[in-house]
């Protein structure tokens, strides 16, 4: 079985336990993707997006990071502010910020020194999904799935309470869908929350939240 | 602090490789300072004349280079997102920016500049204060070269519209830099223009974060 071995135990009380969104509505491009959209996650919990393509999935995910503006309701985290809740979560997504000229090596520690991971946890990342052997390629040489899987990497390298996921296993294989899995279900144990956008359905026990066009 | 440490070290080498990095720069601004003397005629007492500015302007031409791709890479594959998920303010992310662009491209150029101008015929006891007014320069060209790639995020022929939009804010530090040195040749007082450049560099490390935060968010929301 593959997973991280060290994850920690449990999240620090600073960090956000708690997302909700009331009446979320976003415009893109003049046109309303969606209105009323209301959604709790506590600790440990988990959700998917679900509905058609442009339904609004992705720009529901970008507005929870504070990256894309509502057009009416509020993103709360439990009375945290979301300008310091922006530091607590991650968002992985099909535009990966990685450089390809870049070796994953470097990009994996930027991220993790940027995220404020230390470089024992990064080890234990690279570990975890198994990219040691690719650490020294340059990110163009990794193929589709590799660099999703150290897209993920940098999720466990620099530890955050919410995962904003974009079709995270899209480019995943089987062995790999079932060993996010285990990766997920460690996050969901130890009080983190996952918010998901999929069509396919997580390894995971979830809710689900369905956007319609 | 070692978030910042961190960022420094990518910008730097990611503008490093940028168009070829500081040695492509340096090319181009060996090749549009060979070209003034071509153009003009080779006649050495209008050419010293005229060589200080046309150092300036090649310094400029070449800072407008690498400027292009600044944000414009970090915004297209998805980077800029993850850099505005931190606790650092996207201000203070766009100044370590800058900064990073100016090491690896604006203070190569400025060791260049006095070369240049003393090959143009300028004379070399003039080349500590070309030496300072490009390092200055080039600090006013990176911020305020800074705000123009930020605005023109997103856009077809990004790098044109940059162009377009900085040269105009390129003007006065070529005309307080060209004074002081203008000045400094011709035995005048020359610190005025020469503060004049530095508070222009000033300004533009204060004020010029503050708009390209403003612009990347714009461009991502």
């Amino acid at each position: 079985m593959h997973g991280p071995k060290n994850l920690p135990k449990s999240l620090d009380v600073r960090l956000i336990s708690l997302l909700s969104i009331r009446g979320a509505a976003v415009r893109r491009g003049g046109r309303l993707l969606f209105e009323g959209v209301s959604l709790e996650l506590a600790a440990g919990e988990a959700c998917v997006l679900t509905g058609p393509n442009g339904s609004g999935k992705t720009s529901l995910l970008r507005a929870v990071a504070g990256l894309v503006r509502l057009e009416a309701g509020e993103v709360g985290f439990g009375g945290v502010d979301p300008a310091d809740a922006r530091g607590d979560l991650h968002l992985v997504g099909h535009a990966d910020g990685l450089k390809a000229a870049r070796t994953a090596r470097e990009e994996l520690t930027f991220w993790t020194r940027w995220g404020g991971g230390t470089d024992a946890a990064q080890r234990e990342a690279a570990e975890a999904l198994e990219l040691v052997p690719l650490l020294d390629l340059e990110v163009r040489r990794l193929s589709a799935g590799q660099r999703r899987r150290l897209a993920l990497a940098r999720m466990l390298a620099a530890p955050r309470p919410l995962w904003l996921l974009d079709e995270p296993l899209s480019p995943l294989d089987a062995r790999w869908r079932e060993g996010f899995g285990a990766i997920m279900r460690r996050h969901l144990d130890g009080g983190g929350m996952i918010l998901a956008a999929v069509h396919d359905p997580l390894p995971v026990a979830t809710r689900s939240l369905e956007l319609t066009a | 602090m070692s978030r910042l440490a961190a960022l420094i070290a990518r910008e730097t080498t990611l503008a490093w490789g940028r168009g070829g990095g500081p040695l492509v720069a340096l090319g181009f601004y060996a090749g549009v300072a060979t070209f003034l003397p071509l153009a003009i005629g080779p006649q050495h007492d209008r050419l010293a004349s005229i060589a200080t500015g046309a150092a300036w302007v090649a310094l400029a031409l070449a800072s407008l280079l690498s400027l292009e791709r600044m944000f414009e890479r970090d915004y297209e594959d998805g980077a800029l997102d993850l850099l505005m998920l931190s606790p650092v303010p996207l201000e203070l992310t766009c100044l370590v920016k800058c900064a990073g662009q100016w090491l690896a491209t604006g203070a190569p150029l400025a060791l260049g500049a006095p070369v240049a101008a003393i090959a143009l015929g300028a004379d070399p006891a003039l080349s500590p204060l070309i030496f300072a007014c490009a390092l200055l320069g080039g600090i006013a060209f990176a911020f305020v070269g800074g705000i123009g790639a930020a605005l023109s995020l997103g856009a077809r022929r990004g790098g044109l519209l940059t162009a377009v939009i900085v040269l105009p804010l390129f003007v006065p530090p070529v005309i307080f830099g060209g004074g002081a040195l203008a000045n400094f040749a011709g035995g005048l007082p020359w610190t005025a223009g020469f503060a004049f450049l530095g508070a222009y560099a000033a300004a533009a490390v204060a004020f010029g974060p503050l708009a390209m935060a403003a612009a990347c968010r714009n461009a991502l929301s």
